[in-house]
């Protein structure tokens, strides 16, 4: 028997609660359950996909692993320390060995600085080369993403956002990340860019082999980029599992309903009549039960009682749902 | 954000060739003959500027004394060029220690937010519900009048504006993805504020600071006009026209000159802040 190889990021039970507070107990406004017992492990290497609908609790949720949000309660343990409880020096680690990409490619970028000196910028503070060597690993990691070296002097105004994204890219890469949190990455991007950079975050996970949580909306991405993918409704974890495997053999009604609902490119075949109906609960009034018992057509009296369903426990394809898997009609 | 990204980028550029705004260049030469005039006044004021001739007092504009002179018999036009160092330096200093204070405190309050944000404003609070002059005033008669005091006076009043300035454009910045990017990249507080934040937000404080500029200076005129700034028999151009009020129906060239002096400057100052935020893309 294999021994089992230690995540690089365990998340346990994490919750991330915006408000709710107030001198008067009665007075408090109620708290929004952005992210809600969230639990999820990531392996060296491996790409996660984070997908949900807007308002899921991706982003806030791959900003609290990376520390960049607030935390209400849970744990994040990463590389063997619980970064939910960090010192200062413990977040420092988290930071020299993780990044983020963002959504908006020109936001990302100070457009006072010239992405050059912004790249610099991360192999000074972190020392990562000598001083004398900067001019040249910029030139690389520049080339690494597919750009030429003489880009470093342009400002982020001059360049498109393909090529921004490319630098956001880079600077990521300058710190030599075991995790790199995107955050919608290529959501922004013309679909010939996107290609482009799916291309690039591919080849650069082959060469340098960092762990990806890829946050998305579009499935038919995250399909072709992810080895494990996890479905989010209302700030939990619905589905998670093998990427193939929840494809094609959906367990929550959620992902179901999900996967109907991409577009085919086939114009014979039509638009998919979307299946789900309604917007989803404000996260401020969360519906007892599972949170999808309003909009779920297989939904029995019990779902709408008693405690939310926890992901199985049954290998690596798990759902929070109380129907056996087969029983969906979507 | 987008203030900073439209325009600035290529703003040298189109300076050099020309191509920025009408308001900027000539405000620009007005500040500029000002400042020449102010460094060359030993060589090019005719006359002492508190020589007391007792024989030439009250004279109206003529070929040996153009401006005319007041009632001590001093040349109107050597005080002038003499007190424009005194109304420059008023207008620099005036506008650079609350600036400084001002940009500092309200970066503060804006990027690390909570009790050091509220305790600030608070005090912003407080200094804004006195009227401004009479703040002043009171300041300057508890320190001693003079122009010394006049500069702490501005700069423990004057603060406020840039730092509730600089302290909303801060807030903005903040949230954006850069200066997350800037977290994630584990950089310190002080990195994160004066290389990314700060060069983002100060365009709009740099921009008020040379139209407080022109506030400034009718504020150093009044008080010195009030008797507590600058003191005779230094020639400052606030002064001048106090000494030359009771003339006026007499010798209206001894308050005239120095009025049209604080005009123009300060139109330069305010053509100057006009096109600097044209060109930078800042609108007030």
């Amino acid at each position: 028997m294999n021994v089992k190889p230690a995540p690089l990021l365990e998340v346990t039970g994490l919750n991330v609660h915006f408000g709710g507070t107030g001198f008067i107990p009665g007075l408090r406004t109620p708290p929004l359950r952005a992210v809600n017992d969230v639990s999820l492990a990531v392996m060296p290497g491996e790409t996660l996909g984070l997908v949900g609908e807007s308002g899921s609790g991706k982003s806030t949720l791959g900003r609290a692993i990376l520390r960049l949000g607030e935390l209400t309660s849970g744990e994040i343990v990463f590389d063997g320390t619980d970064m939910a409880r960090a010192t200062v020096g413990d977040l420092n680690r988290l930071r020299r060995q993780s990044a983020m990409i963002f959504q908006d490619p020109y936001g990302a970028l100070n457009p006072r600085m010239r992405v050059g000196d912004a790249i610099a910028e991360v192999l000074r503070v972190h020392r990562k080369v000598p001083s004398s060597r900067i001019g040249s690993r910029i030139a690389e990691l520049l080339n690494l993403v597919g750009l030429d070296a003489g880009y470093a002097n342009s400002r982020p105004l001059d360049l498109s956002g393909g090529q921004c994204q490319r630098i956001g890219i880079a600077r990521a890469l300058a710190v030599e990340p075991k995790l790199i949190v995107a955050d919608e990455c290529v959501a922004a991007l013309d679909v010939s860019i996107q290609g482009q950079i799916l291309n690039l975050l591919m080849d650069l996970r082959e060469q340098i082999g960092m762990a990806i949580i890829f946050i998305a909306h579009d499935l038919a991405i995250v399909r072709r980029l992810c080895d494990r993918v996890a479905v989010m409704y209302l700030g939990r974890i619905v589905e998670t599992g093998p990427t193939e495997e929840v494809f094609t053999e959906p367990r929550h009604p959620y992902t179901a309903s999900l996967l109907r609902a991409i577009p085919d490119i086939d114009p014979d075949r039509g638009l998919p009549e979307n299946p789900l109906a309604g917007e989803p609960p404000s996260p401020i009034a969360l519906p007892c039960g599972c949170a999808f018992h309003p909009r779920c057509p297989n939904a029995l009296p019990d779902c709408s009682t008693g405690e939310p369903p926890r992901l199985g426990r049954d290998g690596p394809h798990r759902a929070a749902c109380i129907l056996p898997p087969g029983e969906i009609r979507i | 954000m987008t203030l900073a990204r439209t325009q600035t980028a290529r703003a040298g550029f189109r300076l050099a060739f020309g191509g920025g705004p009408l308001p900027l260049y000539l405000g620009g030469a007005i500040l500029l003959i000002w400042f020449a005039l102010a460094v060359m006044a030993p060589l090019l004021a005719p006359y002492d500027p508190i020589f007391q001739d007792g024989t030439a007092r009250l004279q109206p504009p003529n070929s040996v004394h153009w401006f005319g002179t007041d009632n001590f018999g001093r040349d109107i036009l050597s005080r002038i060029v003499w007190g424009a160092r005194i109304d420059l330096q008023i207008a620099l200093f005036g506008v650079v220690f609350p600036f400084l204070i001002g940009t500092t405190l309200g970066s503060c309050a804006g990027y690390f937010g909570g009790w050091i944000d509220t305790v600030l404003m608070r005090i912003i609070d407080v200094v804004l519900a006195f009227p401004f002059l009479v703040l002043m005033m009171a300041i300057i008669v508890i320190l001693k009048p003079g122009l010394s005091s006049f500069y702490v006076a501005m700069a423990l009043v004057g603060w406020v504006s840039y730092a509730r300035l600089v302290r909303a454009q801060i807030l903005v910045i903040k949230s954006s993805d850069f200066v997350l990017a800037a977290t994630s990249l584990g950089y310190s507080h002080s990195r994160i504020m004066f290389r990314h934040l700060l060069p983002n937000a100060i365009l709009g404080s740099v921009v008020f600071s040379m139209s407080d500029a022109v506030l400034v200076l009718l504020n150093g005129a009044a008080i010195s006009y009030l008797g507590l700034g600058v003191q005779p028999p230094t020639a400052e151009w606030g002064i001048m026209i106090a000494e030359g009020q009771s003339f006026i129906t007499s010798a209206w060239w001894i308050t005239t000159f120095p009025g049209i002096a604080i005009v123009t400057l300060a139109m330069g100052f305010s053509l100057l802040a006009d096109g600097l935020g044209e060109l930078l893309g800042v609108r007030e």
